[in-house]
């Protein structure tokens, strides 16, 4: 059975029709859709064990902390890290890139650099940018190759003995490209430099493991993985997190307070001020054992067919230019595409007509949109519940827009 | 004339494929150019502005099929007209000429070249 066979069922809002077409959501990249057993896990917990987590000492406050804590487990055991401490819950990838650009700058000096990449998410460049600023450190940026390739030659050219962090993508968001970030991670530790990681793209698609990629820092978003929005996962290696300080006051990541000081809480609580996404922590265990039941190594198997298929596709229609590596098995399951004569976003507008949901713009990346020279592409991506004739639909589609308009 | 479906009307279709006032301006005295942080559309406006009346335009630019339609409109209605009639220009006064149904995602598309107008008549040319 194809994967999509199985899982569509689960999904209901694959039943709704787009401007009198079927919907063919292909823009998973930029949120997923949620299986019913993590709306339910959500609604489930609404209506039976709401309360505050921690601190409250009543039945209701048991079994929310109990959920909320249990997630943190399942998180680790799904990443492969060695502690629950290790885990922190934020807000999203944005938000955990923050924290961390706000936390590891403040103790730089001026003059120390962060490497970051050409590829990256607006979201792995401007807490960066910002704490660069106010820090007064040095940016630079890893280049991209013509194939969609960090250039690792450049890499090593860039790596100094006042290089502090290299901050890159596991998978990029508009190319698709999977960086070698267990690579990367060594050579930036030979220089003593840490390594932050913004896994929003890879989390969903392959199979995560933090012993083997040796990142100092990864952080991804469950809404792009079945989950639910507003909770975002960050790990740490747990030495790199107990020297970090918190840059967030508030409620539950104190021990003790007095009124002119106060004493962190342990790991992980010291980084998760104010009550946490408990709603959406629970709706993250439903998304990852709807993934864990399906297997990783399967979910990666069957969105890389895709991926193929669009990418040998999209390439054969006249007009049409692909981005990133032209091989699947060097991509996550997004592809970008341009047609000639056409802007993107009448791309996409002409695409929903047919009931075909894809992005386009500039996908928060405008440094590659410049390096590609576009102003911007339109990207499809795929998830657990794409279906192969999905794809063939869409290549119909695209065929036949230059001349649509 | 009534309204089509979604956001690709007729009138949008012909402009996008045969604009009227593509193109350069020799001698414009008026010129302003701006982007939409949403998608890149840049576009650029060029006026012929003589004792407060504009008496040619022109656009360049590279956007989607909305907002190239939209300028070549705005183009066409400043022509001819006051400074200050051109100013009061508004977007349902391209949208009767669009005749499009354009969704709130899309109306920056249609109002990007107003913005230009008003840059462009706030410059020294214009006064």
């Amino acid at each position: 059975m194809r994967l999509d066979e199985k899982t569509r069922p689960d999904f209901p809002i694959l039943s709704r029709t787009i401007n009198g077409h079927p919907l063919v959501y292909l823009d998973s990249a930029a949120s997923s859709q949620k299986p019913r057993s993590v709306i339910e896990a959500m609604s489930q917990y609404y209506e039976r064990s709401h309360a505050n987590v921690h601190r409250s000492i009543h039945t209701l406050g048991e079994e929310a902390t109990e959920l909320y804590e249990a997630a943190r487990d399942r998180v680790q055991r799904f990443i492969g890290a060695a502690r629950r401490e290790e885990i922190v819950f934020t807000r999203g990838t944005s938000d955990g890139l923050n924290l961390l650009a706000d936390a590891v700058c403040r103790s730089l000096a001026p003059g120390d650099e962060i490497l970051v990449t050409e590829m990256e998410h607006h979201s792995n460049l401007i807490p960066w940018q910002m704490a660069a600023r106010r820090q007064r450190l040095t940016l630079a940026a890893v280049p991209v190759t013509g194939q969609g390739l960090l250039d690792l030659e450049a890499l090593d050219r860039l790596l100094g003995a006042r290089t502090r962090v290299v901050a890159l993508a596991h998978v990029s968001n508009v190319l698709g490209t999977i960086n070698p970030v267990a690579e990367i991670a060594r050579r930036a530790r030979r220089v003593g430099a840490i390594t932050v990681v913004d896994g929003a793209q890879a989390a969903p698609h392959l199979m995560l493991d933090m012993s083997v990629l040796g990142c100092d820092y990864y952080v991804f978003s469950p809404h792009k993985m079945l989950g639910p929005t507003g909770i975002g996962v960050l790990y740490g290696r747990q030495e790199l997190l107990e020297r970090l300080e918190p840059t967030r006051g508030g409620g539950e990541m104190i021990k003790e307070v007095w009124i002119d000081r106060a004493q962190w809480n342990d790991l992980p609580w010291r980084f998760e001020p104010g009550t946490p996404p408990i709603a959406e922590a629970v709706g993250l265990t439903a998304a990852i054992e709807y993934l864990e039941k399906l297997g990783m190594e399967r979910v990666a198997e069957h969105e890389r067919a895709l991926t193929r298929r669009a990418l040998e596709g999209l390439a054969a229609i006249p007009g049409v230019t692909v981005f990133g590596p032209p091989a699947a098995v060097d991509r996550g399951a997004v592809v970008a595409f341009a047609v000639e004569g056409l802007h993107p976003h009448d791309v996409a507008a002409l695409l929903d007509a047919d009931g075909i949901g894809v992005r386009a713009g500039h996908h928060c990346a405008m440094p590659l949109m410049r390096r590609l020279g576009v102003v911007g592409t339109s990207r499809a991506s795929f998830s657990v519940f794409t279906s192969a004739e999905e794809v063939e639909q869409l290549l119909r589609a695209v065929a036949g827009l230059r001349t649509s308009l | 004339m009534t309204v089509q479906a979604g956001p690709y009307s007729d009138a949008i279709r012909a402009r996008w494929r045969q604009p009227r006032f593509r193109g350069e301006l020799p001698g414009a005295n008026a010129v302003a150019e701006d982007v939409n942080p949403l998608c890149g559309d840049r576009i650029r406006l060029m006026l012929s502005v003589g004792d407060g009346r504009v008496a040619a335009a022109r656009f360049a630019g590279d956007s989607c099929a909305i907002c190239a339609a939209s300028a070549d409109v705005l183009a066409e209605l400043v022509t001819g007209r006051s400074v200050a009639e051109a100013r009061r220009l508004d977007a349902a006064d391209l949208l009767t000429v669009l005749q499009a149904d354009i969704r709130p995602t899309r109306m920056r598309c249609v109002t990007l070249p107003l913005s230009v107008l008003g840059l462009a008549l706030d410059g020294d040319g214009a006064r």
